[in-house]
C-alpha cells in the first residue's frame, strides 16, 4: 500500500506575536512544530504499513527553513519525504496550496490513501484535504476517528455529537483526521540517525508542472483586505476576595441566589 | 461574464434526514442584512430527496426563494454526488455569494464547490458584511485570535464562505412569509465508491457539551491531569459537564469533542465556570454566550476577565477544593 501523508511545520501558537505597525506575524523567536493533528495521520499511515507493508511518503510544502515536519516525521518512520518549496508558491490560500500538493500527489503517483490532520492550528481552514480529494477526483472522509482499510476500503468512524457514523470510502481515496484517532508515536533516536539517510526531495513549480496561473498568489481568490482588533467587550465583573473558604461561601450563595445551581 | 452580472445572496439548505440544520435559518437572517446592501433575491438551494415539505420552512425563515432538487442520489449526504448537483446549480444560476453553515457536513462539501467552481472560500467565518468600500467580507479570526481579518474575494464568483454556527439570530417562523419554489433537476449519480455503513446514537461517543446547562471549563494553566480529575468533580457536583480550550485537548488530556471555541463547540449555558482559562478570541467565541460566566485566574490582566460576571483572582489549586468543600457541605 502507499499512503501518501500530508504535513505542515505551523508555529507553535502559544508564542506568536503580531508586529504592531505591519500587523503581520513575528518569525523570529516563534518555534516551529509539526502540526499536531498531522502526527495523528502519520501514526495511522505508520501503523497501516506495519499491517500491510507498503510504503509511507511525507509531503510538505513552504519555504526551505520548513523542512523541520519532514525530518520530524522521517524519524517517527515515513519512507521519503518531498518538500514543495518555490517562491512562486507563497501567499498561496487553500485553493492554490490544495492545486499545488494535488499536483504532488499525481507526480508522485500510485497513491492508495492520502491523509491529512483534521485542520491545521495556523489557518484553522480544514480545508486543504477536501480540496486535494477534489482536485483528484477521489471519495473522502473527513474527521475520522478511527481508521482501518478491509478489502481495499478505508473504514472510519465519525464522532457527530453523540452519534457515530461509520463510513467507508474505495481506494484510492482522501480522509482527515482529529486528535483522538492514536497516540502519535516519537521519534526514537536511532530513527532519527536513519532519517538522514532517507530520501528527502525539493520540488519546484516547474518540477511538477503546474500551471503558474493557479499557484501562489496569482491563483489566490481569497485576501486579506484589512486586519483588526477584536472589539473588548467589558462586563461589569463582581471580584470575590478574602479566605478561600469564605469566596466559596458567598459564591455558592450567590449563584444560589440566581438560582443558578 | 463579468462578476457584477453574478446575482444572488444563496444559503445551501443543509438537511439531513429530513431536518434543517438550525444554521441555515441563522444565515437566512444575516443575508437579510446583506441584501439591505446588494438588493439581491435570498435563495435557499435544498437538496435531498422527498425534501419538498421542507421548502415551505426555508420560506419561513427569509427565503425569498428556495431552488429544489429531489433525486435518489442525492437521499443521504455523501461529497461527489453534493458536489455535483451544487455545482450544476450554481453554473446556471450565477449567484454573488453562496453560504454554508461551518457544520461537519458544510466543511466536508464546501471545499469541492472551492474546485469545481474555481472560487475562494473563506473558513469559519464568525461575521459578514459590506466595508466602507461596497466590497463583501467575511471576517475571520487569526493569529492565534490576536487579531480579526476581514477576508474579501475580489475578482472570483460566486464569493463563498463556511460561518460559524450561533453567530446570528434565526427570524421566529413567519408562516404567512411569500416566496417561489423552484423545482430543478440535476445530472447526478450515487457514489457507488462512498458508503456510510450506520449512524447510530452510540454512548460511547462522547454527550454534546453545546446542549450541557452546566460547564466547566479547564484552560492552559491546568497543570496535571490530577487537577483536572478536580474539576470534573466541580462539573459532576454542579450537574454540568467538563470542558476545555484548545491546549488541554492538543496534549491529549480531553478529547476534541470537549473542546469549546471557534475549532471546537460553540456552548450556551447558563452557568458557564473557566478555570485557568486566559480567553483568546478563538476560545471566547465558543462561550460568550453563556449565561453566567465565572472566572477563576490567578492573573488579574488575563483577556477572559472581560467576560467575566464573577472573578475570582487565586490559585484555582487552592479555590476549587474549597469550592468543592462549599458544595459538598451544602449537599450534606
Amino acid at each position: 500500500m502507499k499512503i501518501v501523508v500530508f504535513v505542515k511545520q505551523v508555529p507553535n501558537t502559544d508564542d506568536v506575536k503580531l508586529d504592531p505597525k505591519t500587523g503581520n506575524i513575528r518569525r523570529e523567536g516563534v518555534e516551529s512544530i509539526l502540526n499536531p493533528m498531522d502526527a495523528n495521520a502519520v501514526e495511522a499511515a505508520l501503523q497501516l504499513k506495519e499491517q500491510f507493508g507498503g510504503t509511507v511518503v511525507a509531503v510538505s510544502m513552504g519555504p526551505p527553513q520548513a523542512s523541520y515536519a519532514l525530518k520530524k516525521v522521517l524519524g517517527m518512520g515515513c519512507d521519503e519525504a518531498y518538500l514543495l518549496s518555490d517562491r512562486a508558491f507563497g501567499g498561496a490560500d487553500t485553493l492554490a496550496t490544495s492545486y499545488t500538493l494535488a499536483k504532488a500527489a499525481e507526480k508522485i503517483g500510485d497513491y492508495d490513501l492520502l491523509l491529512f490532520g483534521r485542520l491545521a492550528t495556523d489557518g484553522d481552514t480544514a480545508q486543504t484535504g477536501p480540496a486535494v480529494a477534489a482536485w483528484l477526483g477521489v471519495p473522502q472522509i473527513t474527521l475520522a476517528s478511527t481508521l482501518t482499510v478491509e478489502d481495499g476500503w478505508v473504514v472510519c468512524d465519525r464522532k457527530l455529537g453523540g452519534m457515530r457514523q461509520r463510513v467507508r470510502a474505495k481506494l484510492p481515496a482522501a480522509v482527515t483526521v482529529t486528535g483522538d484517532l492514536n497516540k502519535p508515536r516519537y521519534p526514537t533516536p536511532i530513527n532519527i540517525m536513519k532519517a538522514s539517510k532517507k530520501p528527502f526531495t525539493t520540488w519546484g513549480a516547474a518540477d511538477m508542472e503546474c500551471d503558474p496561473a493557479k499557484i501562489g498568489m496569482p491563483g489566490s481568490p481569497s485576501s486579506t483586505k484589512e486586519v483588526l482588533e477584536p472589539e473588548k467587550r467589558s462586563t461589569d465583573t463582581k471580584f470575590f476576595t478574602g479566605e478561600m473558604a469564605d469566596i466559596a461561601h458567598e459564591l455558592v450563595k450567590t449563584l444560589e441566589a440566581e438560582h443558578l445551581i | 461574464m463579468a462578476k457584477e452580472d453574478y446575482k444572488g445572496i444563496w444559503v445551501f439548505a443543509e438537511q439531513e434526514n429530513g431536518v434543517i440544520e438550525h444554521t441555515v435559518f441563522e444565515l437566512l437572517a444575516k443575508a437579510h442584512e446583506l441584501q439591505e446592501h446588494n438588493k439581491e433575491e435570498i435563495v435557499a438551494v435544498l437538496l435531498g430527496n422527498n425534501v419538498d415539505a421542507l421548502a415551505p420552512e426555508l420560506i419561513a425563515r427569509g427565503a425569498d426563494k428556495v431552488i429544489m432538487v429531489n433525486d435518489p442520489a442525492l437521499a443521504s449526504y455523501s461529497a461527489r454526488p453534493y458536489q455535483a448537483a451544487l455545482t450544476q446549480l450554481v453554473e446556471k444560476y450565477k449567484p454573488s455569494i453562496l453560504l454554508y453553515g461551518a457544520t461537519p457536513l458544510g466543511r466536508d462539501l464546501a471545499p469541492r464547490l472551492m474546485i469545481t467552481l474555481d472560487t475562494g472560500l473563506t473558513a469559519d467565518a464568525i461575521d459578514l458584511g459590506y466595508d466602507k468600500d461596497g466590497v463583501f467580507y467575511q471576517t475571520t479570526p487569526a493569529y492565534g485570535g490576536k487579531i480579526l481579518a476581514h477576508i474579501v474575494i475580489l475578482e472570483k464568483r460566486p464569493q463563498m464562505a463556511t460561518v460559524h454556527p450561533k453567530m446570528f439570530t434565526p427570524f421566529d417562523p413567519n408562516p404567512d412569509a411569500k416566496g417561489e419554489i423552484v423545482k430543478e433537476t440535476v445530472k447526478v449519480e450515487a457514489d457507488s465508491d462512498y458508503e456510510v455503513i450506520e449512524f447510530v446514537p452510540d454512548e460511547n461517543v462522547d454527550v454534546n457539551i453545546a446542549d450541557s446547562d452546566v460547564v466547566v471549563a479547564g484552560g492552559r494553566g491546568i497543570k496535571s491531569t490530577d487537577d483536572l480529575k478536580m474539576l470534573e468533580e466541580l462539573a459532576t457536583l454542579l450537574d454540568g459537564q467538563i470542558a476545555s480550550s484548545r491546549p488541554l485537548v492538543d496534549n491529549g488530556w480531553l478529547p476534541h469533542s470537549r473542546q469549546i471555541g471557534q475549532s471546537g463547540a460553540t456552548v450556551t449555558p447558563r452557568l458557564m465556570f473557566n478555570v485557568a482559562v486566559s480567553g483568546s478570541v478563538q476560545y471566547v467565541l465558543g462561550m460568550q454566550k453563556a449565561g453566567c460566566i465565572v472566572v477563576v485566574n490567578q492573573s488579574k490582566d488575563a483577556p477572559i476577565y472581560d467576560y467575566a460576571h464573577y472573578g475570582i483572582v487565586a490559585d484555582y489549586r487552592k479555590f476549587i477544593p474549597a469550592l468543592i468543600e462549599e458544595l459538598k457541605n451544602r449537599e450534606a
